[in-house]
């Protein structure tokens, strides 16, 4: 007993520090802060020193030539003496494959994100997720090899019948909900049970005659399409949406993870089915942190460099007509890569500063951007702890 | 301890680097043209293994080759061009004098798919299709296919050279021209697209895309050298002044047999 007592003593004699080892501990957590500050202030400052650096060596370009030509004219002429530099055409093939891609990778990754979250077991996910997010492990110049070597020629020689069939999976089983919803609406009005189902049936009947026709019709359309150039913005849409599709599936799984399960658990107990609990409750409660998911998984694309540069095609005009997906198109990202080395000989003149007008350009897009996502994060924050 | 030793070996590691110095004793540093590549890169092996002496070779664009010498940051700037007015003048503003080798002469082969009829083409057809007058195959004597024109990034040596010999001054390339960024690029494009031209340096050309003849001469060694092949240009080793020992014996590599051998295996053709 005697030496439990003694031990004890001993213990409590432990949280008695002296004088000066107080004092070394208080310098050491002092010194140790102002590092972390210091290195926190760091990062701070190397971003607004990119913002300073890119915007002093943009802001002669605007200065030389004004604002009209860059953001309405579409002669990109660097080389040429004198040198035309209008961008619209390269801002809007960034527009093009950025929207391609986004038209690509939101409604996969979401749905990716939904079947991780709430359908799969846990174990898959433990093991779905990782491979997900590998990803975004793989080097962009791999993707951009795949997508020059591999999937240009694929698109050349059998775009036709590939897209066919990608009308068929997408459009089919939408057009068939399209005719049940479609007939049970136009004879909703009708009173009499039996007349009511007689016209319902007819007019699916109908509907289904018409869906299979415009099925055909433009799925032999694009069958018989020949797709004259492998590199084009369809082919960097598609690639860009692989890349950009682990960031918003991972940031938009954690969303609605974050959710909870008592909503979910009340959604069952009001008598919601688990589809409705999902589109009613889930997703609706997780919305802003899958728009923060979308935006963030947008910048990926915008920002994307090797993959354009290797597989746009890089021709620096607008699509004929404008929504025309098959035709090469050139973006601000590979324009900087590209035109860089030959253009830093002539320090000072208007083709050097062009390029930092465009990087300029796409910093203040992706900051814009970054500043919502932050805002809606934000948002989603406030209103799941309630406030 | 561990923490020490990793921030000593990271320091010194970083010392080395800040002490790599281009033009140090027994070390070739070459940069630029990805035309010239592979001659300087044959040379770099043979002449490692006969003298001892390191030589690193990147490629970068001739552009940047120019980059190069004028910042000094390397000692032979291989160049697919001449240097350009405005370039010279940056050197001289940089003490650095640059001096022209010819080390080689390279044709420019206008090559097509494969499975394309067409055989021949005049100077003044290629320079309508790239400037987007002639858009179809069948304008030419081919087939019935919208033309798919591929050209070079600006920093390309071969694209400038194309634009002096085949587009002249007054005819700039069509912006629907798409662009790839170096000879491997533009020939692998080439080799997978039914309705493709493209331009190469000769000795980049093999049997997946067809060389075709321009004006009637045929690209080869014989036409090039006699000069009756219409575009055909000489090759560049820049160096900062007259080249002085180890430089001085690698530019001279190329009057050497083994020198003449290890250029006409790459395809380009001895002065």
């Amino acid at each position: 007993m005697s030496g439990d007592v003694n031990r004890d003593s001993n213990r409590s004699g432990a949280f008695v520090v002296s004088e000066g080892r107080r004092k070394m501990q208080k310098a050491a957590r002092t010194a140790g802060e102002s590092i972390l500050l210091l290195i926190a202030s760091f990062v701070a400052i190397v971003v607004l020193f990119i913002f300073y650096f890119v915007a002093v060596d943009a802001v002669p370009y605007f200065q030389q030539r004004g604002f009209a030509e860059f953001f309405t004219s579409s002669n990109w002429y660097p080389a040429g003496d004198p040198g035309e530099f209008g961008a619209l055409a390269i801002i809007y093939g960034t527009g093009m494959v950025t929207l391609g891609s986004a038209l690509l990778a939101v409604p996969m990754g979401i749905a990716a994100a939904v079947c991780l979250s709430d359908i799969l077991p846990f174990s898959v996910r433990q093991y779905a997720k990782p491979v997900i997010e590998m990803l975004a492990a793989i080097p962009s110049v791999a993707f951009g090899f795949f997508a020059l070597v591999i999937l240009a020629p694929l698109l050349q020689t059998s775009g036709g019948p590939m897209l066919m069939w990608v009308w068929w999976i997408l459009a089919g089983p939408f057009l068939l909900l399209a005719v049940i919803v479609g007939s049970d609406l136009l004879t909703a009005g009708i009173e009499e049970p039996v007349r009511r189902k007689r016209y319902a049936t007819m007019l699916q009947v109908l509907f289904t005659l018409l869906a299979f026709l415009v099925l055909y019709v433009v799925g032999s359309q694009l069958n018989g399409m020949q797709i004259l150039t492998g590199t084009n913005a369809l082919n960097v849409s598609i690639i860009l949406s692989f890349m950009a599709l682990p960031t918003i599936v991972s940031v938009a799984e954690d969303s609605l993870q974050s959710v909870g399960r008592e909503l979910r658990e009340g959604s069952y107990a009001l008598g919601a089915t688990r589809a409705e609990t999902l589109v009613k409750t889930v997703l609706p409660a997780a919305s802003s942190g899958i728009l923060a998911a979308v935006i963030l998984g947008i910048m990926r694309s915008l920002g994307e460099t090797m993959v354009v540069w290797m597989a746009s095609g890089n021709s620096s005009h607008i699509p004929d007509p404008w929504y025309n997906y098959l035709e090469a198109v050139r973006t601000l990202t590979a324009t900087i890569a590209g035109d860089m080395g030959e253009a830093d000989q002539v320090t000072g003149s208007a083709r050097y500063h062009v390029l930092f007008a465009m990087g300029l350009l796409l910093l203040v897009i992706s900051f814009i951007s970054n500043l919502i996502s932050e805002r809606i994060v934000v948002r989603q924050r406030k209103i799941l702890s309630g406030q | 301890m561990k923490l020490f030793s990793k921030i000593l070996m990271g320091a010194a590691v970083f010392g080395m680097m800040a002490s790599g110095d281009a033009s140090a004793a027994g070390k070739i540093v070459m940069d630029g043209s990805t035309t010239v590549g592979p001659i300087a890169k044959s040379f770099a092996a043979y002449f490692t293994r006969t003298t001892g002496t390191d030589v690193t070779v990147s490629e970068s664009g001739s552009g940047n080759g120019a980059k190069s010498i004028i910042n000094s940051t390397c000692d032979i700037a291989n160049m697919s061009r001449a240097m350009k007015t405005n370039e010279i003048a940056a050197a001289k503003a940089k003490g650095v004098n640059p001096v022209e080798h010819v080390v080689a002469l390279d044709g420019m082969a206008i090559v097509v798919n494969p499975s394309n009829r067409v055989k021949n083409l005049t100077k003044k057809q290629i320079r309508d299709i790239y400037s987007g007058k002639i858009t179809n195959w069948n304008q030419v004597g081919g087939p019935t296919a919208e033309i798919v024109k591929i050209q070079r990034e600006s920093n390309s040596g071969t694209q400038d050279t194309f634009k002096s010999l085949v587009m002249g001054k007054e005819a700039p390339i069509s912006k629907r021209a798409e662009t790839q960024a170096s000879n491997g690029a533009v020939k692998s494009r080439v080799a997978s697209t039914p309705s493709a031209i493209g331009f190469l340096g000769l000795g980049f050309v093999d049997g997946s895309v067809k060389a075709v003849s321009v004006e009637g001469v045929a690209p080869t060694v014989v036409s090039v050298k006699d000069g009756t092949y219409p575009i055909s240009r000489p090759l560049f080793m820049y160096t900062n002044g007259q080249p002085k020992g180890a430089v001085k014996q690698f530019i001279e590599l190329n009057q050497t047999p083994e020198g003449m051998r290890m250029i006409s295996e790459l395809g380009f053709v001895n002065q």
